[in-house]
């Protein structure tokens, strides 16, 4: 049965091209994959092979022709023992739209959320309330709303760098599937003395020396997480991780989604975070930002030792990969934690640290102590400040962040990071779309100076936020 | 973990192989069956029904079949984005993976992931990776974990030549000789890193030599001839699952087509495709083979026409099978904890 020859698209982009130049003639014979013309497109000059053997029964589209829309018939190929004129037959049918079978579309090609977004239509506010609904019905960044934290009554003292090892230690007793792999993890008993102990307990196997290789041994972990084992690795600082963010964000928190939920990624990516002191740009940033920009990742940002306690417990069992980010200053600080069995913070849960009804300050990390600090001093001049802790940075607790606006009309937010596209950046974005009637003042953000850090010891105290700061934002958005 | 040095083993070793009349109608067919359907997959992509970037394994179909025969239930396989093949020769539906090349919600990966990315955990196929050289270390990552539960299995970690001057490359071949993992690295060196020459993208060509720095051993393989693709790594395939630590295959072979869809491969004569074409095609060699050995053409013409017939149904479904619905725009970001 005589067949088209339709013009075919060559390169991702193109809609239409060049048929530059018939290489087979009208009767000649032609065999799968020999080439019958060059057709320029808008990126090359290719080659086009046919498909199926016959005889070239008729050229319908001379060649010098140019713009040939993709799948416009431009030649009919017959088979052996046909005549011409099959070809004049089909050439003449050839003459309504191209045959392609066209894909089976769904009714609709976008959902609600993304067709409110059509630029044609002006939108109400009632359409901009909608569109936020949707936002938030779809996006992970925010997390749903929880129930408040228990009240527990036993607590042992512990600093942060105790708690972090406990975590470890007690959920690798619990799965065996659990390791810990990085820098100095195992026989120096970690750069920040974090896992200690942990190679007495569970062995070379389980506790392992990494060479200094943050790609490679990143990928292995992600490739080991595929696998279903559950790795903690850490990097000796988050700083260089940015060896390794192509495993982490094209490998660990795309691959599940690019293979249809087929392919979790169990993985803990651990490590110190943000400024210690007196290390110098390429060893002081915060990278929650970074990491909390990206769909398929959890990012946690704990303060406490509590909140590192549970919150690296409930990492390590997630089913995702989870960016952990502790702080080198912290590791020494003492904190009161549950003394309880299994205690697990639930991801996606702030934590109000100080009740106040006058003016709301938002903090992570290390800076929830400058929050704090910056609260005490707020008091003396007889301001009552909230501090919030977010605990988690993606998904975002939205709700425990409106709800205290709701009460105070007023909010700073505090990091150590740069503020284009900083946390506070994203918090404020939230307030304008969700608290914008209850906002008495603009957002305030205080964050880290926008500068590499720097070394010098007074310089770099200027280019981080102090509680003073902190205290000076909030009586801003008090008017005072 | 065990840090004992190895050093290159010399000769490299054979497996005692050998090479039935059944098992070369079976290679013959996988091979064709890959042929068919990357022609069918340049069809279609001309048709506009497959979008985006498309690359075809046509000319290399040696490699993987060859290789993947020597392979046992519960190895594992990763590679880069040319990977069709791959997926093909580890049994995967080839319903599946043409669906999933035209972006269609029968496809491997639901649609969401298109000729570069899909995955099969059922047949040990983890991807399909579009970052060139990210599978390497992933692909040590999945020895790692063969290892740590000291299940017997092997992971096939395919990479192209273009691949091997990444760094991550060299960081997972020194963890992989350090703690001796099941690994086979199996470079499919075919000629062309996109379209710069092996000779002008590496200071030495000899890329089995590549791990020698790690104590790992490494051999060239003919990869356009099955059968001996086949021999060649059977024997490494029993060395490094009895624990002997990371190989290299240097596997020579050549794609017939460009780099991707749009590539009109200007780096190279058609001379010299054409003779790679008329005189080492790995399926005409095995099909002369198989009509030495006393194989009818009828018969030969019987598994080309079963091979047809899956291709064409493969491309029907993946015509039909509709577009992925809405909503899974938002769904497998995470995984319910």
């Amino acid at each position: 049965m005589a067949t088209e020859i339709l013009m075919p698209a060559l390169s991702p982009t193109m809609t239409e091209g060049k048929l530059a130049k018939w290489l087979k003639k009208e009767g000649d014979a032609v065999a799968a994959g020999d080439i019958i013309a060059e057709i320029e497109t808008d990126k090359a000059t290719m080659e086009f092979e046919s498909a199926d053997e016959g005889i070239l029964g008729k050229i319908l589209v001379p060649e010098g022709t140019e713009g040939v829309e993709v799948n416009r018939p431009i030649a009919v190929l017959l088979e052996e023992g046909e005549d011409a004129s099959a070809a004049e037959a089909v050439a003449a049918k050839g003459d309504a739209p191209a045959s392609t079978p066209a894909p089976a579309k769904p009714e609709e090609q976008a959902p609600p959320s993304m067709r409110n977004t059509a630029p044609a239509e002006q939108p109400t506010a009632a359409d901009l309330g909608d569109l936020y609904e949707a936002v938030i019905e779809t996006t992970t960044a925010y997390a749903p709303p929880m129930e408040a934290e228990p009240t527990y009554e036993k607590f042992k003292r512990q600093t942060v760098r105790e708690a972090l090892r406990d975590a470890m230690a007690e959920e690798m007793r619990r799965d065996e599937g659990v390791f810990l792999m990085g820098e100095e993890v195992a026989q120096y008993q970690g750069a920040y003395k974090v896992s200690q102990g942990l190679l007495d307990e569970f062995g070379d196997k389980r506790v392992i020396d990494t060479p200094i290789t943050e790609m490679g041994f990143a990928g292995l972990g992600v490739g080991a997480a595929f696998a279903g084992l559950k790795p903690i690795v850490e990097f000796m600082t988050f700083n260089f991780s940015m060896q390794a963010i192509d495993q982490i964000i094209n490998s660990a928190a795309k691959t599940l989604y690019m293979a249809g939920g087929q392919m979790g990624c169990p993985i803990v990516f651990r490590g110190p975070n943000g400024a210690a002191a007196r290390v110098a740009a390429q060893h002081s940033q915060d990278y929650a930002s970074w990491y909390a920009h990206c769909p398929g990742l959890k990012v946690i940002a704990p303060w406490s030792a509590a909140d590192a306690k549970g919150l690296l417990k409930a990492a390590i069992r997630d089913p995702n990969p989870v960016v952990f980010l502790e702080h080198e200053i912290m590791y020494g600080q003492s904190f009161d934690v549950p003394d309880v069995d299994d205690f697990v913070l639930p991801i996606g849960k702030a934590k109000v640290e100080r009740q106040g009804k006058d003016v709301t300050i938002v903090a992570y990390s290390r800076m929830v102590g400058v929050a704090l600090d910056a609260a005490a001093l707020l008091a003396e001049e007889g301001i009552d400040a909230e501090v919030i802790n977010l605990r988690t940075i993606r998904p975002l607790d939205v709700t425990t962040i409106i709800a205290s606006v709701r009460k105070t009309n007023r909010i700073v937010t505090v990091e150590e990071g740069w503020a284009f596209s900083g946390i506070g950046s994203e918090i404020s974005a939230v307030m304008m779309e969700q608290c914008f009637d209850w906002l008495d003042a603009p957002v305030r953000r205080v964050a880290g100076a926008d500068v590499p850090m720097p070394y010098a010891a007074n310089l770099e105290k200027m280019s981080l936020p102090q509680p003073e700061k902190v205290r000076d934002a909030a009586k801003a958005v008090l008017y005072k | 973990m065990a840090t004992q040095r190895r050093k290159p083993k010399s000769p490299a070793p054979q497996g005692d192989v050998s090479i039935t009349p059944d098992d070369l109608q079976s290679y013959y067919r996988d091979m064709l069956l890959i042929r068919r359907f990357e022609e069918k997959a340049g069809q279609l992509y001309g048709m506009g029904l497959i979008g985006g970037f498309c690359h075809l394994y046509i000319g290399q179909e040696a490699v993987v079949v060859g290789v993947q025969a020597c392979a046992s239930p519960g190895d594992t396989i990763i590679t880069s984005y040319r990977d069709h093949g791959h997926m093909l020769a580890t049994g995967m539906d080839p319903k599946g993976v043409m669906a999933e090349l035209t972006g269609r919600r029968g496809g491997y990966s639901k649609g969401k992931g298109g000729s570069m990315h899909m995955f099969s955990r059922e047949k040990g196929f983890f991807g399909g990776h579009g970052i060139v050289g990210a599978q390497v270390p992933l692909g040590t990552g999945l020895a790692f974990a063969h290892k740590y539960r000291e299940d017997g299995g092997v992971c096939y970690c395919y990479l192209g030549d273009g691949a091997v001057n990444q760094g991550q490359v060299y960081e997972s071949f020194n963890m992989a000789a350090l703690w001796k993992l099941p690994v086979i690295y199996i470079i499919e060196n075919n000629k062309y890193g996109m379209g710069t020459s092996v000779e002008r993208h590496s200071a030495r060509a000899d890329l089995h030599e590549r791990g020698h720095a790690y104590g790992i051993p490494g051999k060239a393989v003919d990869g356009m001839d099955v059968t001996t693709v086949r021999q060649e790594t059977q024997g490494v395939v029993d060395m490094v699952r009895d624990g002997g630590g990371p190989y290299i295959l240097e596997m020579k072979t050549y794609r017939y087509r460009g780099h991707s869809m749009s590539d009109p491969a200007k780096y190279r004569t058609k001379e010299e495709v054409s003779k790679m074409r008329s005189e080492h095609d790995p399926i005409d060699n095995v099909r002369k083979m198989l009509l030495d050995g006393g194989m009818s053409e009828d018969a030969l013409k019987e598994i080309d026409r079963e091979v047809k017939a899956i291709v064409s149904e493969a491309a029907e479904f993946a015509q039909n099978s509709p577009e992925p619905d809405p909503s899974e725009l938002f769904t497998d970001i995470l995984v319910d904890a």
